[in-house]
């Protein structure tokens, strides 16, 4: 398969970079208090959308199961809220456990009492399970469709699994988090909201830096050789397992605190989260920003579901068509996504189609495409 | 006891053959996993819905038992000509990238689905006979007109006749029966005819009649895609194909062509099933969903390429399935020892069923990673 390695020149970066943050800053006053919310759960989006590119835009895995490790982050910050206010409940238990005739906290939540547990929880237990899940299928070699079939195939067992357990975890109705104390004040009123919203921007600026730093240098580039070429890179003597398990299990550290950071957000955690088609989308958002680009992640997550909340206001039924549509359109006409084109030749070409621009015919384009020489015959 | 068991086990199994049947074939051939399975499963449903409200037509009206026969006739052409338009629309353009075709393939699902809520049933079938009518055409005609220069106006001309066949069609269903003329998001139901309701008694237990012809169902279709493959001209291309494309290309073989009877044939074996589908519940527009990725774990389990193995590993499934889910490990031997029995109650459930049997599953590829039966091949990659 051909792809090339997309590396943004540092003006582009810095460019969109100040547009970024300049929006950040000034989104608070500008955007109602509605649109903030949607914009700070994009952004958190962003953050699961950063690890799904590690994967797969520099890894080359295709996993339809991000959504288990996005939910899984989701949970643990919201069982630590329930529990932390939960004292004038019976038994100083989340209210939902009495539903069920449960009198003592499940012992696995027993830990989450304590905030500085959760805090490490949140992307620790994620990127755990991502780990062990991710050993087991990469050691046996399997990848390609096969590992992506078998994530999805996770994916709808933990959303099972996550569905039937009333007593554990409140089963369909998920846990809510808005109504839920947080330093003394409502987790959904609006000055924590506000704060969310910062905490967010803050936390996938890191996340980019820390995205940048893991494809930097030696390991990414043993990424980059899984990706192209996985059986030269275990002829070289590297083991493939050992570096994609770790890059996997980045990736659900990613999720996790992405599903927190939604969670808080949105108000509720539910089994909803672990549905095959979200999934699916944290991998076309990646898609249509530019595989391999960091930065095309994180604009493709905000962009694409922000003109989802629009269009789906406005003409409810069509969305669906418009993203299977988008699916289809971007690995067909689109494989290098937005910026991959705009960094690329898109451009050039498309203005050479309106005649605004020479074609080039030097040397290099002579040895790149074979297409040239065909025409000039 | 047992017996019953096995028998469910067997039917539930038998849905999936039938469905991951064409999802393997086309695996193996080509590579590509199609997403779009289910809804293709969906569409071979909803066809038989269609059928049976139009032989409730007064005209029909004495041949009604015999719907669901005819049914599948139609349902294994209706998704046919759906996965053959997609090959060749999508599909033959991502060759060689499987992940792309992945997520290419999501796309025409939701499509899909979008499509059976938002336009009435009655148009859908009559866009689809304009697609069967436009595809096939051309082809009847005698190899002395298609190599005449005119042979572009003829198929021209042929899509304009479908196009107004499927108008005219459409509007002949919408304003007959006026269950189709609207569009709707809800589930509907499919009424079995009456020979096919009740139980048959067979050594003592009692077997549902639906579910018999399930079996029967997916016997006929194993066997006649059995024979197609072994014995056909065209099956002995299928097969050379998956064993070397480059080969067989050289040797005179059009794979272009392969590819689309094999992707047609998958296809259409998803409508069988989706005959099945609607025989045992509700149709809805996320019916293809509920079955999908058992599939996928019968392609996983089977490994590529051989119909045994999808066999073995689709009723294994099937039958797993049904002693996990409805706990009937404890019937069998009622005194186990209390753990055990604890966790096989925790079990006990269709969804949690599920989970233990993915559990296996990645143990299983633990041992034997490329499935039951696999592929020998001295390749790096395979």
């Amino acid at each position: 398969m051909e792809f090339k390695n997309l590396k943004l020149s540092k003006k582009t970066t810095f460019v969109i970079w100040v547009i970024i943050i300049a929006f950040i800053i000034a989104a608070p006053s500008i955007l109602p208090v509605f649109r903030l919310n949607l914009l700070g759960r994009y952004l958190s989006l962003a953050i699961v959308a950063l690890g799904v590119d590690l994967i797969w835009g520099f890894t080359g895995l295709l996993s339809l199961g991000q959504g288990i490790f996005f939910a899984l982050g989701g949970y643990c910050a919201a069982m630590y809220l329930q529990i932390t206010s939960s004292s004038e409940f019976p038994n100083n238990i989340p209210e939902f456990f009495g539903l069920y005739g449960v009198d003592n906290l499940p012992f696995f939540w027993e830990p989450f009492r304590s905030p500085i547990f959760s805090l490490f929880a949140i992307w620790v237990i994620p990127a755990l399970v991502a780990g062990m899940l991710g050993f087991l299928v990469f050691r046996n070699r399997i990848k390609g469709v096969y590992f992506s079939i078998l994530t999805q195939a996770a994916l709808l067992v933990f959303f099972n699994f996550f569905n039937g357990q009333q007593k554990l975890i409140n089963g369909t109705n998920g846990l809510k988090t808005d109504v839920t104390q947080f330093f003394g004040q409502m987790v959904g009123s609006e000055s924590m909201q506000r704060n969310f919203f910062w905490v967010t921007a803050l936390l996938v600026i890191a996340a980019w830096f820390f995205s940048k730093w893991v494809v930097k240098g030696r390991f990414g580039n043993i990424l980059i050789g899984i990706r192209d070429d996985e059986p030269r890179v275990r002829f070289t003597g590297y083991n493939p397992v050992l570096f994609k398990t770790i890059i996997f299990s980045i990736a659900g550290g990613l999720a996790g605190i992405s599903g927190a950071l939604y969670t808080v957000q949105s108000g509720i955690v539910s089994p909803q989260f672990m549905t095959v088609p979200f999934s699916i989308e944290m991998v076309i958002w990646v898609a249509v920003g530019g595989r391999g680009t960091l930065l095309g992640a994180i604009l493709g997550a905000v962009f694409i579901n922000y003109a989802k909340s629009l269009v789906s206001e406005a003409l409810p039924a069509s969305w669906m068509f418009i993203q299977g549509g988008l699916f289809i359109l971007v690995v067909t006409a689109l494989p290098e996504g937005v910026l991959g084109w705009v960094q690329g030749e898109g451009p050039r070409n498309l203005l050479q189609r309106f005649g605004l621009k020479r074609k080039i015919e030097t040397y290099p384009s002579l040895e790149i495409k074979n297409e040239i020489e065909e025409i000039k015959k | 006891m047992l017996l019953d068991s096995l028998f469910n086990g067997v039917a539930i199994g038998s849905v999936l053959l039938v469905a991951a049947l064409g999802l393997a074939i086309v695996f193996g051939l080509m590579g590509v996993i199609n997403l779009a399975h289910g809804e293709l499963m969906m569409l071979g449903a909803y066809t038989t819905y269609v059928t049976q409200l139009i032989f409730k037509l007064p005209i029909l009206k004495p041949y009604y038992n015999a719907y669901v026969i005819v049914s599948i006739f139609f349902a294994f052409i209706v998704s046919g000509v759906v996965g053959i338009l997609l090959e060749k629309t999508v599909i033959r353009k991502l060759y060689g990238s499987p992940l792309e075709t992945l997520l290419a393939t999501w796309g025409v699902s939701l499509i899909l689905q979008q499509f059976v809520r938002s336009v009435p049933l009655a148009y859908g079938t009559g866009l689809i006979i304009s697609l069967i009518i436009g595809l096939f055409l051309p082809t009847v005609f005698s190899s002395k007109v298609k190599e005449s220069i005119n042979f572009k106006y003829v198929k021209f001309s042929s899509w304009i006749f479908a196009a107004l066949a499927g108008v005219l069609s459409g509007n002949l269903i919408s304003s007959s029966v006026s269950k189709l003329s609207r569009a709707s998001a809800r589930n509907v139901d499919v009424t079995a005819p009456a020979w096919m309701r009740g139980q048959v008694e067979i050594l003592g237990t009692a077997f549902p009649k639906t579910r018999l012809m399930i079996i029967i169902i997916t016997l006929i279709s194993v066997i006649a895609i059995t024979l197609f493959l072994n014995q056909s001209a065209w099956g002995m291309r299928i097969r050379a194909v998956t064993q070397n494309r480059e080969m067989s290309d050289c040797l005179g073989i059009s794979t272009e062509k392969v590819d689309v009877l094999t992707f047609g044939i998958g296809s259409g074996l998803a409508g069988v099933a989706g005959v099945a589908v609607s025989l045992l519940g509700s149709v809805g527009p996320n019916v293809g969903g509920n079955y999908i990725v058992g599939c996928f774990m019968v392609v996983v389990l089977g490994g590529v390429g051989n119909l045994l193995g999808t066999i073995f590993a689709s009723f294994g499934i099937g039958i797993m399935t049904d002693l996990i889910g409805a706990g009937r490990l404890l019937s069998i031997w009622p005194d186990m020892p209390l753990p055990l029995s604890n966790t096989i109650n925790f079990f006990a459930t269709t969804s949690m069923a599920r989970v233990m049997i993915f559990a296996l599953i990645v143990i299983f590829l633990q041992f034997k990673p490329t499935g039951l039966f696999p592929q020998k091949g001295r390749m790096v990659e395979s």
